[in-house]
């Protein structure tokens, strides 16, 4: 099992105050966790001693993001063969999980043909759906239109959705349409109004998990890292115990904790981006070859009944 | 004041006045109206020269140097380039005096203006 755990956060999951943040940079072996409101930092290196049955919760689910494929440039000239890896990894979990949640950027320049290789590649996960989101690469010149065709059967507005799995209320929004100039991700009206509507009905006891394209927290707006309107859409889940958001976009693993609110980023399939500032712009992350995989991951989400919480664990591609 | 610190000043003020001559150059650069094409780089999630100052039916070339798409989207409507891949290219010819503003609609925070006299 090697780098793979499910862990349990936090029994209550509503008396966590202030402000906690953690940034555990992929590839550096470090996982962080929230438990009963104190951040808990584990080593990748240490979970193969905790084993399977830690894993086990009521439902278990993997996210993968920005999988680029089209993207041929120095910094992962083979992005298949990156994704290749990342099917294995969840293939071998020695568990099933209940669905794949892929957060978008499935390819890097919105073509027919880079849609049909991902949909090829992602059929051979053993799971029971896969469901998605789109990224601003994905909606490339067509406004999102070949998006919705492929995968936004069933979904509202310009493909967003929420459905229910073992008690827990899933939403997929789309934060990478209608950008405007000098701004950042965006939801918009409609779709806040939709959401506000989607959530009314359930008990503020029913765990919340909130999916993405682009952070929906202020990572890094300098590099466009964050939603304008994230706050708003967030607002309308104060009520509930346990809110996990799970986003892609900056390649990178970074989580921070806020109230009763879970932040999550996943690292890309494809390629790594620099650390915000570290570098004159967000663009690829060169590395050496043998360091790639070490920066390219599977998020693995598990969710217990009864404790209201989220244990996210990331793992690299690496061996 | 000790020679350390004078240094210090002088320096200060030297860089202070290479630092203004540099933006001055710029500034003569970007804003004297040009006839001949004009090519915007776009570097780093930059457009360089952010801002241009042209006559009337010049034609702009934005040339994609970064390894991600980008787009160039007059904020009005006036020209909306497809996804640029590395090293591809957009033009357009402003025949129109006015203040073009534009974006990239892939990465908002990039924006660039085009002033046609």
């Amino acid at each position: 099992m090697g780098d793979f755990i499910k862990e349990n956060l936090n029994p209550d999951g509503v008396d966590r105050r202030g402000f906690l943040k953690c940034m555990a940079w992929a590839g550096t072996g470090t996982l962080c966790l929230m438990q009963g409101g104190v951040l808990k930092s584990i080593a990748l290196s240490d979970m193969a001693s905790r084993g399977l049955a830690a894993a086990k919760g009521e439902l278990a689910f993997v996210q993968i993001s920005d999988s680029h494929i089209g993207f041929d440039k120095p910094a992962n000239p083979d992005v298949i063969a990156t994704l290749d890896v990342a099917i294995a990894k969840i293939n071998a979990l020695g568990m099933q999980p209940e669905f794949v949640l892929h957060t978008g950027d499935l390819t890097h320049l919105s073509k027919p043909s880079e849609f049909d290789t991902l949909d090829q590649k992602l059929k051979s996960i053993h799971t029971g759906e896969i469901h998605y989101v789109p990224g601003e690469h994905d909606v490339l010149n067509d406004d999102g239109a070949q998006y919705r065709e492929r995968y936004g059967k069933g979904t509202k507005g310009q493909g967003w959705y929420s459905f229910d799995q073992k008690g827990v209320h899933f939403i997929g929004l789309v934060n990478v349409m209608n950008l405007k100039a000098g701004g950042l991700g965006t939801l918009d009206k409609d779709q806040l109004e939709w959401m506000e509507e989607d959530v009314k009905h359930l008990k503020s006891s029913t765990p919340i998990v909130v999916f993405a394209h682009i952070p929906l927290w202020s990572v890094y707006p300098e590099w466009g890292w964050g939603t304008d309107d994230g706050a708003q859409a967030l607002g309308y889940l104060k009520r509930f115990g346990s809110v996990s958001v799970l986003n892609g976009h900056i390649h990178q693993v970074m989580q921070k904790v806020e109230g009763n609110v879970t932040f999550h980023t996943a690292m890309s399939t494809a390629f790594p981006q620099p650390e915000p500032g570290k570098a004159p712009s967000p663009g690829p992350m060169k590395v050496p070859a043998d360091k790639l995989r070490t920066l390219l991951g599977v998020t693995d989400v598990s969710f217990v009944r009864g404790k209201q919480t989220l244990a996210v664990v990331d793992s690299t591609l690496a061996v | 004041m000790s020679k350390t610190i004078m240094k210090v000043v002088v320096c200060a003020v030297l860089a202070a006045e290479l630092g203004w001559a540099a933006v001055s150059k710029t500034d003569v650069f970007t804003h004297a109206p040009s006839t001949g094409p004009v090519e915007v780089k776009i570097d780093n999630y930059n457009f360089t020269p952010g801002e241009i100052t042209v006559k009337a039916g010049t034609t702009v070339t934005w040339v994609n140097h970064d390894d991600v798409p980008h787009t160039v989207k007059s904020e009005e409507g006036a020209f909306k380039s497809k996804a640029m891949d590395t090293d591809d290219k957009f033009s357009f010819t402003f025949d129109k005096p006015g203040v073009y503003e534009y974006y990239c609609s892939v990465h908002p925070r990039m924006t660039g203006k085009v002033v046609v006299k």
